[in-house]
């Protein structure tokens, strides 16, 4: 027994806490991502945004998951009941999921397993359940619309951002995401003889995928502009119409959650995951995880930007953007890159 | 290794019984969800055997795409299910047949193992010690090296196929209005005054 206890016990219950705190700080985090986007979002309307509930409406967030919890969940009588409940919790659960494999800091992951961002991307790829599930269980028109934009919206999107991810681990050879960002000590301008800093990020190469992998997240988690899943102007809420209260909330958690996701994957592939600008003294100082988060905050400014001042794409430019201009620009990436990198000897 | 014989027995259950629902249940996009649930843990299985790579493609290809595609087809299908049943018994026969004998040559297979237990020791190529290289790495190596030409082969029958697909559903229609949007972007701003006759336009 006491094998037992010290093999499978204590690191289970480690496990357990450790998820735990992921997910109460993840949490917390995104509530305060959302105060942040929709001000943000004010600021460039010069609107006011959220403002009453706590001092400059800092508590916006939580009396807003209070009042979807409280609410009273509808289910519609046509819908088919197990799948309609069941969509949103894929939602949530998967967002959350892919979590488990994103390094925070040097050693601060929960899962480092050697395929950590095939398994980002094999969750991510799932993401699409959630809203095809909703969008069918609902048994309405605009939903079920909605369900087959987005199946074919995420598909092509998913397909470009696979190959951005490609150029990036030819420039590392490995599939872990520690491995990536210890990659990005070196780089470019460590080989001009400077010390390690942002210039040494895959960034500065790669900045061509850099922009196709933003514009890509920016398509697969729905967000403007080209949020056809739920244009309310053509599809009233799209996949969500027929959703209220906890079921609603955990779409709209789910979504935010991968939003993030992308965001924390774009500053792990490109932007040195928890490395500082530069390492001289006083930025060594303050640790990793500072950086991280600056970084995906940063990004998540950027998403909320583009919410602010882009107008919403037709369907047909979704689908040549996706499949006529990416699709070529990043497979030829591949090939340029490997190419490079084999010609030049710098292939690891 | 108790807690990895409880996951195989829960990965290897929860299969079966979904593999089971898929044939057996009425609504078939539940049949479709039950066949990505199988997908699902059949990946949990490559885990246990230490095969993450082929896991995380596994879900990658059938759950992420081709569970997608099949998702996609028969939500939009209309499918009348007091037709689909009526064939039973018809199909019986042959469907049967097929069962059996695949279920005959998984039992060669697997009884191979069991009789010669040199055949499995001695595969073509050797295979590297986890500890050397990742199965990523590994695999990589043999489809890159040993089975090159076989793997760039099946790539370009796949082409193909793809390429017949959409020569034999392309339909060009004359006379719809496109976007062209290199000449939206060539265009200059120019100001002019026209002269436009009534119900005419430009």
């Amino acid at each position: 027994m006491d094998g037992f206890v010290g093999t499978y016990l204590i690191p289970g219950v480690i496990m357990v806490a450790q998820s735990l705190l992921l997910l109460v700080l993840l949490l917390v985090f995104i509530a305060y991502l959302l105060y942040a986007d929709r001000k943000v979002w004010a600021a460039v309307q010069m609107r006011r945004g959220p403002n009453v509930v706590g001092p400059w409406g800092l508590f916006q967030s939580f009396a807003d998951l209070l009042k979807f919890v409280l609410k009273e969940p509808i289910v519609p009588s046509g819908s088919n009941k197990g799948i309609f409940l069941l969509a949103p919790v894929v939602t949530a659960t998967l967002a959350f999921a892919a979590w488990a494999v994103i390094p925070f800091d040097a050693g601060w992951v929960i899962s480092n397993i050697n395929v950590g961002i095939l398994y980002i991307f094999a969750i991510s790829s799932l993401g699409v359940y959630g809203i095809i599930m909703a969008g069918w269980a609902s048994n309405s028109k605009y939903p079920f619309l909605a369900a087959l934009r987005s199946a074919a919206q995420m598909v092509s999107y998913e397909v470009s951002i696979g190959f951005v991810i490609v150029t990036v681990l030819l420039c590392v050879g490995s599939l872990n995401l520690s491995d990536i960002v210890v990659a990005q000590e070196t780089g470019l301008g460590t080989r001009l003889g400077l010390v390690p800093s942002l210039l040494d990020w895959h960034w500065l190469p790669l900045l061509p995928m850099f922009v196709v992998f933003f514009v890509s997240a920016l398509a697969e988690t729905n967000r403007p502009p080209f949020d056809l899943v739920e244009a309310e102007s053509e599809l009233v809420a799209g996949f969500m119409s027929e959703y209220s209260a906890t079921p609603y909330l955990l779409f709209m958690l789910g979504e935010y959650v991968s939003i993030v996701l992308m965001c924390a994957l774009g500053s792990i592939l490109f932007l040195g995951g928890w490395l500082p600008p530069v390492s001289i003294a006083p930025f060594t100082w303050i640790p990793g995880i500072v950086w991280f988060v600056l970084k995906l905050s940063l990004l998540f400014f950027m998403f909320a930007m583009v919410k602010a001042f882009v107008p919403r794409y037709r369907y047909d430019q979704l689908m040549r953007l996706g499949w006529k201009v990416f699709l070529p620009l990043s497979l030829a990436s591949v090939f340029v890159v490997a190419a490079v990198l084999q010609y030049m000897g710098w292939a690891p | 290794m108790i807690l990895h014989t409880l996951f195989f027995y829960l990965f290897s259950v929860v299969t079966i019984a979904s593999a089971l629902m898929v044939i057996s249940s009425r609504n078939p996009v539940h049949s479709v969800l039950f066949l990505i649930l199988a997908f699902f843990n059949a990946a949990g299985l490559f885990l246990l055997l230490g095969a993450e790579f082929l896991a995380m493609i596994l879900v990658v290809v059938y759950v992420g795409a081709v569970a997608v595609l099949f998702l996609f087809v028969v939500m939009m299908l209309d499918v009348d299910f007091v037709e689909l049943r009526q064939g039973f018994l018809q199909y019986l026969p042959v469907g049967g047949l097929i069962g059996v004998v695949l279920l005959a040559e998984l039992l060669i297979v697997l009884g191979g193992w069991a009789f010669a237990p040199t055949v499995g020791s001695a595969p073509v190529a050797p295979i590297p010690a986890i500890s050397e290289m990742t199965n990523t790495a590994a695999i990589g190596q043999l489809l890159y090296t040993r089975y090159i030409f076989f793997f760039q082969a099946a790539g370009f029958v796949l082409l193909v196929a793809m390429i017949g697909a959409i020569v034999l559903t392309l339909r060009h229609k004359p006379g719809v209005k496109r976007q062209n949007i290199a000449a939206q972007v060539a265009r200059r701003a120019t100001v002019e005054i026209r002269h436009v006759e009534p119900g005419q336009g430009l």
